[in-house]
């Protein structure tokens, strides 16, 4: 049971320390090279929850995450950056300092609220909760952060790992679930990437704050 | 008896131990980034023979400089020592290392650069001023970082003495614990900080707007400058001794176990300390110097791992109760 | 009657001698205002003497007097606490005094008076043993300071500080007599005693509470109640600010602990909670505030405010643990809170001493126009040293002790049971260890700017050093912080008794230690021995120099600095004072004061000086203080109507109020 904890300890912290340096990166390339290795130990941690738990299934969950979210997901938005032509830097609403202060706020709510909620349940599954709940809440930060759409797209998968590693902490979910959630995410992407072409070609620029003042209801 | 005999012992061994083996350990990070240079860099005694000519030179004072001026490079210079002196090197338990706990090794080596600072402003240049107010403002974000992973491995070990902390670390199963990995990392980040190493400040500058520890012994010359220097190779030693002595305990000797426990026990610390020499050389090559107020947010991720590693304890304290 | 043993009536002749030579100096003038100080100096060593007796005894003296309300009379009462915090009164008003026999007579008719009124007040609220007399000694402890703080009614900012101050006070007084009335309650038991034993429910408790803090927090001047402690500290007469910053804050202590830890009974879970967050935002933004400034009186004013903040962590730590059974911590953060008040008193006023001599040597608080003063002000200059280290925390004088002993209390958050507090704690230390950082740069920029370096103006350069009387003063409180820290071990005995008669525990024996070490909880977990590392020092010092002078080179020669070859003689040259926090300013201001640098560069060509200029924002001052004023002043301009209305809208107005309470008589029966 120890080794089972320690190891699963192990990723889901290295998985909140990358969700951490997600918060930290100011460059759009940077910024898709750490979600590729939030992706990677993603798999990692599931795998490892498939092995502990004795449920095969969740090893096609893990493949699906390392080839969807570690390469195809991140080279296709490589690609569709350098085609845009916004390598460059990524500007943040609020300075990082406070970001990351309130990124550990946020860490230290979910802890204790889930800790406190959950007194019965084993203690692999009472932890991998509580950091789960921790990376949805910086994916939701990073979101909040950021003036740029790629960006926060990112900010929006990473709300989506978190889901995963929550739910396979908890005793996994059904195959069926997991795949028709990719789909959904790769039919996501797909939407976003058009759309983000069409208003590039539109208004030569992706900045959200900047599209907000053409907004048809505001002068 | 003989355990108080041997406890006296070996602190009048560690005392001198720091205080010869500081200028070779420097003298090895030199080595090693000049020869990554593909230069042939000094030789590895050279800090010794530095230290030296400079105790033999006539001390220069300018004329606006104080009696604070004089003092402090004896005041530096003592409180490195004891702070390198109370940090166990190769045995735990030894005779005055219960006359501080490792907050009060911390807040000795913050007395040392309250009157680093102060010197750095007596004798009226800009450069000194500047030199002051940038290390204030690194040692501001260094402390708390400090501490945090201070009173992290102290709720771990239920006791702020170091020995203490030690003989708990060795003892414990090799565990992978996150808490601990952030921990180190933290205080690897302090460490480059505190030391006056790149990324925060590059110790062979000779550009003084790039300066931050230079900057503010520009004006010591003689003695003093070599008391000062002697002063930074401890407190370099001082960092080694203490992320080894929490991270990489293994081999330690404790008080009483004797001369040749004590003997492979020194083997094993001034090999792990050579090592941690080499790897720092490794790492200044490595990297560039970052611009001042870039240091901030660097010392900024040093408190975000600290931080970070004291709630995962907590959670794993809360988990296997 | 008069029941009481010899303490008491000493304690009474003190604060008489006091009050008496007040009125005389104050009816008569002439000869007899130059006695104010040296009763002072009279009444101050007996009253330490009598309360060391008492603290160390452990013993309770009660009397009741047929002074004040009739029927009533005034009850009398020193205990432990009262005998502690009078020693930490009296020996500021000691050094005071001291330094008032230096004094030009300048103003003396207009400080003499109250300054031993002043004193024999704050005496008066650590004797007093119902609401009664303690309202009134706080009372008379408030006005006595705000007349001083008046004493130079010429100048606009004195008069704007008071103005503030005396907002503040009254309402810190109001919320006090709420306080007491809802502690009272509705059998009116206004003697301590019956209030101690009286039963109140919940919420009655927690709006006594929140009254108590914001009266006395006011006049401790913890954030957001703070923002008289900038404007009068600096605007009153030197030794009158040290009383005020170092021993008038410390009665406010006084008063919170007698309500939260004797009259209260035992606390709820969340007190202490809250009292260590506040405890944590005074001390990190009194500390954030300091740095920004460059008026030396004003930059200590606000080191008050942080040392005030590290006093609160200690009480919230002591409050938390007794709310959960943990007795033995709770007496460690409490002895951790009452050191740093002993501790604060002492190298506050000997820092403000220092700050007046300087007044007084250079006619400027300025810390822009100052520099060079260690060379015609040596002594001076090491007793200043001597209380920065000391309040930077820094081993081995006494400031470390207290912060070292609090976060001892911290590393014992594992004790607790709920997760919350467990994590609560290590943040709050966090927050202590930056402002202890903080601190210490801003005193290294404090006496850098002013004592070291070249002189920046004519002024600087006139300077001489201190009278004796001042030096005297500011020796005695040097000597006291140097002892006290090096020996902590018997201040911690002392305060035995008094976490007993508090707590019902207290910290194991610290005498009995070899070494003078002291050993807060027990052997395996920590342990410091101040006295050993200085002697350690020392030596070392010592050694090296004699070890070098005889066997390396002695020489020495004296030559213009070197400066990297770009010798420049002007001493504007050097870092100024916002210069030094620049970089700290530019990392914590911009967030917390929305800190703007602006330089406005000529044109190419012209030959006019770049301006560079810094705005600040002081958030809680716009917002908890102007906004509401704006408001109150909108409100009562519309209500400025009811000053002009005709005969018969008045008896509108009376026949409505008769209407609408007849209605609501039959609404209610």
């Amino acid at each position: 049971m120890n080794e089972a904890y320690d190891v699963s300890h192990f990723l889901a912290g290295l998985m909140l320390v990358v969700s951490f340096a997600l918060i930290y990166q100011d460059r759009l390339l940077a910024v898709l090279r750490t979600f590729a290795i939030q992706a990677i130990v993603l798999a990692l941690a599931v795998a490892w929850q498939a092995l502990v738990q004795d449920r095969p299934n969740l090893f096609i969950t893990a493949g699906l995450a390392l080839g969807l979210k570690g390469i195809v997901i991140p080279l296709a938005l490589h690609r569709m950056i350098f085609r845009l032509g916004i390598h460059r830097d990524v500007e943040q609403v609020v300075g990082v300092g406070l970001t990351m202060l309130f990124g550990l706020a946020l860490t230290a709510l979910s802890l204790m609220l889930v800790l406190k909620a959950t007194a019965s349940a084993p203690a692999v599954a009472r932890e991998v909760l509580a950091i789960a709940l921790a990376i949805i809440l910086l994916g939701f930060l990073m979101m909040i952060t950021r003036r740029n759409a790629v960006t926060q797209i990112i900010g929006f998968m990473s709300i989506e790992n978190g889901l995963i590693l929550g739910a396979t902490g908890a005793r996994g979910m059904p195959l069926v679930v997991e795949i028709s959630v990719a789909f959904s995410v790769l039919i996501a992407l797909f939407v976003f990437a058009v759309f983000v072409f069409r208003i590039r070609e539109r208004f030569d620029t992706v900045d959200v704050e900047v599209l907000e003042r053409v907004r048809g209801d505001r002068t | 008896m003989t355990s108080s005999v041997y406890s006296i012992l070996g602190q009048g061994i560690q005392t001198l131990l720091v205080l010869a083996i500081a200028p070779a350990i420097t003298g090895v990070t030199r080595l090693v980034k000049a020869r990554l240079m593909r230069k042939s860099g000094p030789p590895l005694l050279q800090g010794y023979r530095d230290l030296f000519k400079l105790l033999r030179k006539e001390v220069i004072v300018a004329d606006t400089a104080s009696w604070l001026f004089r003092v402090s490079p004896y005041l530096i210079f003592s409180l490195a020592w004891l702070a390198a002196t109370l940090v166990p090197t190769f045995a735990t338990g030894l005779h005055f290392s219960w006359t501080g706990d490792v907050i009060v090794i911390v807040a000795l080596l913050g007395t040392a650069r309250f009157f680093q600072t102060l010197a750095g402003m007596d004798v009226g240049t800009a450069f000194g001023g500047m030199g002051s107010s940038r290390e204030s403002m690194i040692a501001t974000m260094a402390e708390p970082a400090m501490l945090l992973v201070v009173l992290n491995l102290a709720l771990i070990a239920s006791s702020s003495r170091l020995p203490v902390i030690a003989d708990y670390l060795v003892t414990q199963p090799l565990a992978i614990r996150v808490s601990l990995a952030l921990a180190l990392m933290s205080l690897v980040i302090v460490a480059l900080a505190e030391n006056a190493r790149i990324p925060v400040d590059n110790p062979a500058t000779h550009l003084e707007l790039t300066m931050v520890h230079e900057a503010m012994i520009l004006e010591y010359s003689g003695r003093h400058l070599a008391l000062i220097e002697a002063a930074s190779q401890l407190k370099l030693v001082m960092y080694g001794s203490l992320i080894i002595c929490l991270f990489l305990p293994f081999g330690i000797a404790s008080v009483d176990s004797g001369p040749a426990a004590w003997f492979v026990s020194l083997v094993l610390y001034v090999g792990k300390l050579t090592l941690a020499a080499i790897t720092l050389g490794l790492w200044e090559v490595s990297i560039a110097k970052m611009r001042v107020f870039r240091v901030g947010e660097f010392l900024g991720i040093a408190f975000i791992f600290a931080f970070l590693g004291l709630l995962l304890s907590f959670v794993t304290e809360e988990l296997l109760r | 009657m008069v029941d009481a043993a010899n303490p008491l009536a000493m304690l009474f002749i003190a604060i008489a001698l006091l009050l008496g030579c007040a009125m005389l100096a104050a009816a008569f003038r002439g000869r007899v205002l130059g006695l104010v100080y040296p009763v002072s100096l009279i009444a101050a060593s007996l009253a330490v003497a009598t309360d060391l007796s008492i603290l160390l005894n452990g013993t309770t003296f009660t009397a009741h007097l047929p002074l004040g309300l009739p029927t009533i009379g005034l009850r009398v009462r020193v205990d432990a606490l009262s005998a502690f915090f009078g020693i930490v009164v009296n020996i500021g008003t000691f050094a005071a005094a001291l330094y008032g026999l230096g004094r030009h007579k300048q103003l003396s008719a207009r400080v003499e008076p109250f300054f031993a009124a002043f004193a024999a007040a704050m005496n008066m609220v650590l004797l007093a043993d119902d609401a009664f007399g303690f309202l009134f000694s706080w009372e008379l402890m408030s006005v006595t300071s705000w007349a001083l703080v008046i004493a130079r009614h010429e100048d606009a900012e004195a008069r704007r500080a008071a103005h503030v101050y005396l907002m503040l006070a009254s309402i810190g007084t109001i919320a006090l007599l709420f306080a007491f009335g809802a502690m009272a309650g509705p059998a009116g038991g206004y003697d301590f005693a019956s209030i101690r034993s009286a039963e109140r429910d919940p919420l009655v408790t927690g709006l006594v509470l929140a009254a108590v803090l914001v009266g006395t927090g006011s006049k401790a001047g913890i954030i957001p109640l703070h923002a008289w402690l900038p404007l009068a500290h600096p605007a009153a007469p030197s030794h009158v600010s040290a009383l005020m910053s170092g021993v008038m804050t410390k009665v406010a202590i006084y008063g919170l602990i007698r309500v939260l830890f004797d009259l209260l009974g035992k606390p709820s879970l969340w007190l202490g909670a809250i009292v260590l967050i506040l405890g944590a935002v005074s001390t990190l933004m009194g500390v954030l505030y300091a740095l920004m400034q460059h008026d030396l009186k004003r930059l200590l004013a606000y080191h008050t405010v942080e040392n005030i903040g590290i006093i609160f962590i200690g009480l919230g730590l002591s409050l938390t643990f007794k709310s959960n059974n943990l007795d033995a911590l709770a007496a460690l953060a409490l002895t951790a809170a009452l050191f740093h008040v002993f501790n604060h008193c002492l190298f506050k006023s000997l820092l403000f001493l220092g700050a007046g001599a300087i007044l007084h040597a250079t006619g400027k608080r300025d810390l822009e126009v100052l520099g060079g003063l260690i060379h015609p002000m040596p002594l001076t200059a090491l007793a200043f040293l001597i209380g920065c280290i000391a309040i930077s925390a820094l081993p081995p004088l006494n400031g470390f002790v207290s912060e070292w002993l609090t976060f001892q209390a911290i590393l014992q958050s594992p004790s607790l049971p709920h997760l919350p507090m467990k994590i609560l704690l290590p943040t709050v230390g966090a927050v202590l260890a930056l402002s202890a950082a903080l601190a210490a740069a801003c005193f290294v920029k404090a006496f850098g700017i002013a004592f070291l370096g070249r002189p920046r103006s004519q002024a600087a350069r006139d300077a001489h050093e201190a009278d004796s009387f001042a030096l005297s003063a500011m020796a005695i409180l040097a000597l006291l912080c140097i002892a006290s820290g090096l020996f902590p071990g018997f201040f911690i005995d002392a305060l035995g008794s008094l976490n007993h008669a508090l707590l019902g525990t207290q910290m194991p024996t610290q005498s009995t230690i070899p070494w003078f070490s002291i050993v807060p909880i027990g052997d395996v977990r920590s342990s410091y021995d101040p006295l050993l590392i200085s002697i350690f020092l020392l030596f070392c010092a010592g050694a090296t120099a004699i070890f070098i002078h005889f066997f390396a080179s002695r020489a020495l020669r004296r030559a213009p600095a070197w400066d990297c070859g770009f010798p420049d003689p002007s001493p504007s040259i050097q870092y100024t004072a916002s210069g030094f926090a620049q970089p700290i300013r530019r990392i914590y201001g911009t967030i917390t004061f929305s800190a703007k640098e602006q330089v406005d560069m000529p044109p190419p060509g012209s030959s006019t000086p770049a301006r560079f200029s810094v705005k600040l924002h002081d958030h809680i001052w716009e917002l908890l203080y102007l906004a509401p004023a704006r408001y109150m002043l909108a409100i009562s301009e519309r209500l400025n109507v009811f000053q002009f209305l005709t005969v018969r809208r008045y008896l509108i107005l009376m026949f409505a109020a008769l209407i609408s309470l007849l209605v609501v008589v039959m609404v209610i029966t």
